[in-house]
């Protein structure tokens, strides 16, 4: 760090703690810096103290400051509780919520660094995130989201009162565990046309009434023509039917909330709820590294930016840099402490470098980021990234050789019928893409995510529904969680439910669980 | 722009609901849980709130996930410091933990047991549910309970001492400026202007006002005279203002209690007799401690004599020598006589045996018992421990032991006597249950 000689009366502050008018004044400069320097578009800001008991509460609702009540909240709640007693976890320093105005906890017993250090982070960094983002603009409603909330809390609560916690349990516990299937991922597939369908099964026909030949007939008799005629039947029908229900459907909670037949209106409504839920949050799932990368970067340039001003002391700065530097920590993978990517870390290391190539290139990056590389415009550079990419094709496109070397990564090949792992690639010519494209598959939801969809209804028959997991590479399903949430499907469409697996490749049916009612009742 | 809110004074526990929902989820673990920790726990030392664990696979929130393991995948660690491309590694044994982010939970949640704190309400809840004391000892109860006087709001009758001033002043002021009840300020104003005309008029040569003065002062003589009449029709403290103090009698229970803990410690009963024995004892307390402030123990042990203990040794040492029952009763009475008046104690005794007793000494049990003990007791508890293949031989032939055949017939007639039989742990709940059960009169004996 530098000695610049700092004038004590420019200070922002002076002592550690902290009040009204302090918080004010910092919120302030960092705001000036933000603002003026950094140019970031952010939602007006509300930063409310609360305690670290309200934290806590606050924390075991998905973090949002209104929410349903669930046992399942409950049960993150006193986990945390211990976990932060026993001080095996601090608690999050800062909560931000994705709304106009953007809200940003701060914790009373926080120290004045600490709140600048959470308002640098969330109430510009975040803010600036969820404001830009396409992600976020396509899929979520800042200016609702809270009465959304609200309305959730009271209708599940009135449920409740009518209907008992039993009923309103059961409903929110099988929705919580298709909420990752609760999502609309894609635009939606179209519509099989089925007038087109049939004029293709015509076409079909003719061109076997054209190259039929007589002399067929005169091989040994079979009813095989009557099989290829109901078969074509049985397929016209099922496509009618998948059109009807608008099958194949990846959402299967829109599925269950539209088409189950028993469900009354409240139980479609707490689908729906939930269903929304899941799909506010879908966007932060997806950009979870890039989003924490965007918010240090810009706490650590607003700090680094104040203590240059002479704004904060030397002090300060030194606690600033303990704090950051316990964020953005990455374990190596043989280390006690790891537990897989740090998106703090990752995500700061690669906004730092992108800024490296703006202003400060090699001949390498040159080669790698042409369209960048000493662009001099880095944090211009970062909005439009920010803006544009989720965490997956940011990789694909930022990650950069010299990013992989510094942090030595390394893929392995972990082929199931090999006794051996198998070390892939490392940072190297020969690897630093197919380390990249790993790393960023790893990132990627869809890939993470198991592959669900609805695919077909019995309408004439037991109404049985069949539900598809596309399993890419041999990779299966948890066994007994499916099962679980099979049967939850089934309490919710109330008739048996057949899960198969599907093979990416080739198609066929790997294996089948079937639940009839009778499995389902008890 | 920038809102700074003050959200401390907002209320806490938002996720009380939520916590109160999860403890209605997990009820059945949390109380396998809270039964297991008394076994390690001192008999006055279970009424504090626990810490307790509960496996975490009965919480599970299940979903479509991928399995941690199998099939075809990469992925991307940090940290190479010697691999070069092409290396082979054998699989990590046991557990996917080294297998990468990738395959992490999605909340970072495992299968592993589930830590938490219950807090005293929660724990002591749990572990009484559906206990009540009999109703026979409650009504038992009601006849030596004392009564306490509590404030209960305010009525309208009652005598002087109780009137509440404050409340009736209340009551008279809206009143009066309801029906406008002239003040004497008011009043006292108009007669000292009446006076002051008629002193003007003295002062005067002809003894007489002007013509306006005149006819002020029959203005003010008439208000005045209509504020009199207001003053005495619309009265200062009426009838309808007044409200008293109201209170209401409650019933006190007797804040102690003293719980007797009567053993047979002769080689005859083993370490897990004794052990059974102290999971009841401490049931016992657990339940006392719930119902009254304060709970004292005595425990007597006896062989062929009888002597007052501390807990250590009463469970932790072993004597030899003849078993004499009626010594610890003996004890149990002089120790009642000496410190605790029944009248200000409620009493109970549990007493834990293998059944065997000198022959003769039987009939001195019953008399004791039956005339000195029962008359002072809330409540007596025999619990007989057998052995388990003792149980198996009981069973098919119906034997009884010295002691039991004893106490038997006084069970019949007295219903603040019970007896039962524990052969092993998990007997000693539903026997203390089935003892202190809501209705043990229907359950039957």
């Amino acid at each position: 760090m530098t000695s610049k000689t700092k004038s004590a009366d420019k200070l922002l502050f002076t002592s550690a703690d902290w009040d009204f008018d302090t918080l004010k004044v910092t919120y302030d400069a960092i705001e000036d810096i933000a603002l003026n320097e950094l140019k970031l578009d952010v939602y007006p800001n509300q930063v409310e103290v609360i305690t670290s008991e309200q934290m806590l509460d606050a924390y075991s609702s998905i973090g949002m400051p209104l929410m349903y009540h669930h046992w399942s909240f409950g049960k993150r709640f006193v986990r945390d509780d211990v976990m932060y007693r026993k001080g095996y976890q601090g608690l999050a320093y800062e909560i931000v919520i994705n709304s106009n105005p953007c809200i940003s906890y701060v914790m009373e017993e926080n120290t004045i660094v600490m709140q600048a250090l959470v308002m640098a982070h969330a109430a510009f960094g975040h803010n600036h995130f969820f404001k830009n983002n396409y992600l976020f603009k396509q899929w979520t409603d800042a200016d609702g989201i809270l009465d959304y909330l609200q309305f959730a809390k009271s209708y599940i609560a009135k449920c409740e009162d009518r209907y008992g916690f039993d009923a309103v349990e059961r409903i929110l516990d099988a929705a919580h565990a298709l909420m990752d299937q609760g999502v609309n991922r894609y635009s939606r597939p179209e519509k099989p046309n089925l007038a087109a369908e049939l004029q293709r099964e015509r076409e079909r026909a003719k061109y076997e009434d054209e190259t039929y030949n007589d002399l067929w007939r005169t091989l040994p008799q079979t009813d095989q023509g009557d099989q290829d005629m109901d078969e074509l039947k049985r397929k016209m029908r099922v496509e009618e039917r998948r059109a009807q229900f608008g099958l194949p459907e990846e959402n299967l909670l829109y599925f269950l909330e539209k088409n189950a037949p028993s469900l009354q209106a409240w139980e479609r409504e707490i689908l729906r709820i939930v269903r929304n839920i899941g799909q506010y949050f879908y966007p932060q799932k997806q950009t979870k590294m890039m989003n924490e990368g965007c918010a240090c970067y810009v706490h650590y340039a607003i700090m680094n930016s104040l203590y240059d001003k002479g704004l904060i002391s030397e002090g300060a700065m030194m606690e600033f840099i303990d704090y950051h530097s316990r964020v953005v920590f990455q374990a190596e993978y043989d280390d006690q402490r790891y537990s897989g990517f740090n998106p703090y870390a990752l995500g700061f290391a690669m906004m730092q470098d992108i800024h490296r190539i703006c202003v400060d290139p090699t001949e390498e990056d040159h080669q790698w980021f042409p369209d960048i590389a000493g662009n001099n415009a880095p944090v211009e550079t970062l909005k439009e990234a920010w803006a544009h990419y989720r965490d997956e094709s940011f990789i694909l496109q930022f990650l950069s050789p010299k990013l992989m070397r510094d942090m030595r990564m390394f893929m392995i090949d972990d082929i199931n019928s090999s006794p051996h792992l198998e070390v892939a690639a490392i940072h190297d010519d020969n690897g630093y893409r197919k380390v990249r494209r790993s790393l960023a598959r790893m990132h990627d939801i869809s890939v993470r995510e198991p592959d669900m969809q609805v695919v077909d209804v019995d309408i004439r028959g037991n109404r049985q529904l069949y539900i598809q997991h596309t399993e890419h590479e041999g990779i299966r399903l948890e066994k007994t969680e499916a099962e679980m949430t099979l049967g939850y499907i089934g309490q919710l469409w109330g008739y048996g439910v057949t899960l198969q697996a599907v093979d990416y490749e080739s198609g066929e049916i790997l294996h089948e669980v079937n639940y009839t009612p009778e499995d389902l009742a008890n | 722009m920038l809102y700074i809110v003050d959200r401390r004074k907002n209320p806490t526990g938002k996720s009380l609901g939520n916590r109160q929902r999860f403890m209605r989820r997990a009820k059945a673990q949390i109380k396998k849980a809270v039964e297991s920790t008394i076994r390690s726990r001192g008999i006055t030392d279970i009424t504090s709130g626990d810490q307790i664990t509960i496996p975490g696979k009965t919480l599970k929130e299940p979903g479509f996930h991928h399995q941690g393991r199998g099939g075809n995948r990469n992925y991307v660690l940090p940290g190479n410091k010697k691999f070069v491309q092409g290396d082979r590694i054998a699989r990590p044994q046991g557990g996917d933990s080294g297998a990468g982010g990738s395959q992490a939970s999605p909340d970072g949640e495992g299968e592993d047991e589930f830590q938490f704190t219950l807090t005293r309400d929660e724990f002591l809840d749990i572990f009484f549910e559906d206990l009540e004391l009999p109703d026979l000892l409650k009504k038992s109860l009601k006849q030596t309970t004392a009564f306490r006087t509590a404030r209960a709001g305010f009525s309208v009758e009652g005598t002087p001492s109780n009137l509440s001033l404050v409340r009736t002043m209340r009551n008279s002021l809206a009143r009066r400026i309801g029906l406008r009840r002239p003040k004497t300020a008011e009043v006292r104003e108009l007669e000292e202007k009446i006076s002051a005309l008629q002193a003007k008029a003295e002062q005067r040569p002809n003894g007489k006002l002007t013509k306006t003065d005149e006819d002020t002062l029959h203005t003010l003589l008439a208000d005045l005279e209509e504020a009199k009449r207001r003053m005495k029709a619309i009265a200062f403290i009426d009838p309808i203002d007044t409200r008293y103090n109201q209170f209401q009698k409650f019933p006190d229970p007797n804040t102690q209690a003293v719980m007797f803990c009567l053993m047979d410690v002769s080689g005859s009963m083993s370490e897990q007799m004794k052990e059974l024995a102290k999971r009841f004892f401490m049931l016992l307390h657990l339940f006392l401690h719930r119902k009254y402030e304060h709970v004292e123990v005595v425990f007597i042990r006896h062989t062929s004599r009888a002597a007052e203990v501390d807990e250590e040794t009463f469970f932790y040492s072993r004597e030899t020598g003849g078993t004499i029952v009626s010594s610890a009763l003996e004890e149990m009475k002089k120790v009642l006589l000496d410190r605790y008046p029944t009248d200000q104690w409620n009493i109970y005794a549990a007493q834990a045996s293998d059944g065997d007793n000198y022959s003769n000494d039987g009939a001195k049990c019953t008399t004791l018992l039956a005339e000195d003990l029962l008359p002072k007791c809330q409540y007596y508890a025999y619990i007989e421990i057998t052995d388990e293949r003792e149980a198996e031989i009981f069973a098919a032939a119906e034997g009884e032991t010295a002691l039991w055949k004893a106490y038997a017939p006084i069970a019949k007639v007295n219903p603040r006597f019970a007896l039962k039989r524990v052969t092993k742990a998990a007997d000693i709940f539903p026997v203390f249950r089935e003892l202190f059960a809501k209705n043990r009169a229907e359950a039957g004996r």
